[in-house]
């Protein structure tokens, strides 16, 4: 048997389903962790919204949140791979839509018509790479624009050095404020280029939150980082408390000797990532959501 | 027990509440984002009729996921989006409009909190995201208008019962937890900035 394109999509509407309705362990734990924490009864409060909302997401079967994002994956193939996994993904976007349901969010962006099923130019997005396995592996993150709308990018001069990423990754989430639906989850990305920043910043929120950068410098600026905001205290919701973060996540690449772009991508509580690995004979497996 | 609303409310409802309050809401509430703001405020200017009466309303910013079943509609999550899109639009419609709630999420800006405090209105806050739980609060979609500009965009009639939990954010008197936050914030950040070695 070889996998077919019916069987990318079947994968892909099972991975879209298993992503919206419920959240990898590492971030699911550190909610519930942070509503053990807080004392204040507001912020309480706004956490035990949150908890209860994915217990019952869980027991209907339904989206945690409605704001279900556009459809951005991330795609490994195996050599030689024949399978055209992006007519897969295509259709596999359509189905979900209309059968999980997934809000259709994919509008044009300036007439803002909406075709009502997510496909539209160059959506959804899909990034491939070449891997040594025999299997197919998908991961897409479903974002919603609350916390999407705050990221940015920063040029900033190689003087501006560390001091500089520490003062702009504060200033963002000054900025965010409360719109990210905080407690969030920060993804920095450092160096590269311009695009290149950006796209490390979402991808380092593929990593769990709960594992450190394995570069001791990057995991010791993760930690400070990271305890320096939740000193804020904008907290849940941006109504006060202690966790205003959850979890922040570098990761960097070299850049020109002249410039340090830095990126930082904001993901609200609902930190949405799922995988999917569809093998040789159409199996699928869901490493994120086997629980 | 948390005090309960029911719409439509009166502007001596809307005063009565405080900032900090915790409320659950019955009754029929608007979903409207922003198009329902940018329509409304333009059919009022070319005297169009608008379908729904938002005087005294519960105005919910929320693009809710609704699904038909049986020729009804259903909603499957339907927590608030992030208001401050609305900032710009919201004095004019407070004004215009009357409304006596709004539901949202992460605040708004001070002309909001000044329309609030002079025409009575509040500002009630639901967790962000928490669209399950919202939903469960919804007992019937009662119908929807102004479908053409899209599920997100358009306004649905919710039936609501026990809908929260809310907190009151910002109330009728210029009392903002947001602002007060923001306070806090700036003081905490000479804290934060000094851990992080930033002068
Ligand atoms: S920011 Fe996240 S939790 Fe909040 S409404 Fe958007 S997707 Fe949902």
């Amino acid at each position: 048997m070889v996998t077919e394109q019916e069987d990318v999509s079947n994968a892909v509407v099972e991975l879209l389903r298993k992503t919206v309705v419920r959240l990898p362990q590492d971030v699911e734990d550190a909610i519930r962790n942070a509503y053990a924490s807080e004392t204040d009864e507001v912020p309480k409060m706004q956490l035990k919204a949150i908890v209860d909302n994915i217990d019952m997401a869980i027991k209907g079967n339904t989206p945690m949140c409605q704001d279900t994002g556009v459809a951005i994956f991330y795609v490994d193939l195996p050599k030689g791979c024949k399978v055209d996994v992006g007519e897969g993904i295509v259709e596999g976007v359509r189905r979900a839509t209309k059968e999980v349901p997934l809000r259709p969010n994919a509008v044009h962006p300036i007439t803002r018509k909406n075709p009502g099923d997510n496909v539209g130019e160059r959506m959804p997005y899909i990034s491939r790479r070449i891997h040594d396995q025999d299997y197919i592996e998908i991961t897409v993150m479903t974002k919603g624009a609350g916390s999407e709308n705050m990221s940015q990018l920063a040029m900033l001069t190689p003087s501006q050095g560390l001091k500089g990423i520490k003062e702009f990754v504060l200033n963002g989430v000054l900025r965010a404020g409360s719109n990210p639906c905080p407690p969030t989850i920060l993804g920095v990305g450092i160096g590269g280029s311009s695009d290149i920043a950006m796209k490390l910043a979402k991808e380092a929120l593929l990593r769990p939150i709960n594992v450190r950068h394995k570069d001791p410098e990057m995991a010791k600026l993760e930690t400070e980082l990271l305890e320096a905001i939740n000193m804020l205290g904008i907290g849940p919701m941006g109504l006060g408390g202690k966790t205003t973060c959850l979890g922040l996540n570098i990761e960097y690449a070299y850049c020109h000797t002249a410039s340090l772009p830095v990126g930082l991508n904001v993901q609200c509580w609902a930190g949405r990532r799922g995988t999917v690995r569809i093998y040789p004979d159409g199996k699928a497996t869901y490493p994120t959501h086997e629980r | 027990m948390p005090k309960r609303i029911k719409t439509p409310i009166s502007e001596a409802d809307a005063r009565a509440l405080k900032a900090g309050e915790t409320i659950y809401m019955d009754g029929i509430v608007f979903t409207g984002r922003d198009e329902v703001h940018i329509h409304a405020l333009e059919y009022l200017e070319k005297g169009k009729k608008i379908p729904v009466d938002f005087k005294g309303a519960a105005l919910f910013h929320c693009g809710p996921i609704m699904k038909k079943v049986e020729e009804k509609w259903v909603a499957v999550a339907a927590g608030p989006t992030t208001s401050s899109r609305m900032n710009s639009l919201e004095p004019g419609f407070i004004e215009k409009f009357r409304p006596g709630a709004i539901i949202g999420k992460g605040g708004m800006s001070q002309p909001t909190v000044d329309a609030m405090k002079e025409f009575g209105c509040v500002y009630l806050a639901f967790t962000g995201g928490a669209a399950v739980l919202a939903a469960k609060g919804i007992k019937s979609v009662e119908g929807v208008e102004w479908f053409e500009l899209g599920m997100p965009e358009a306004i649905w009639i919710l039936n609501c019962d026990n809908f929260g939990p809310l907190t009151v954010a910002i109330d009728a008197h210029g009392n903002s937890l947001f602002a007060d936050v923001n306070v806090k914030v700036k003081e905490n950040e000479k804290k934060a900035r000094a851990k992080l070695g930033l002068s």
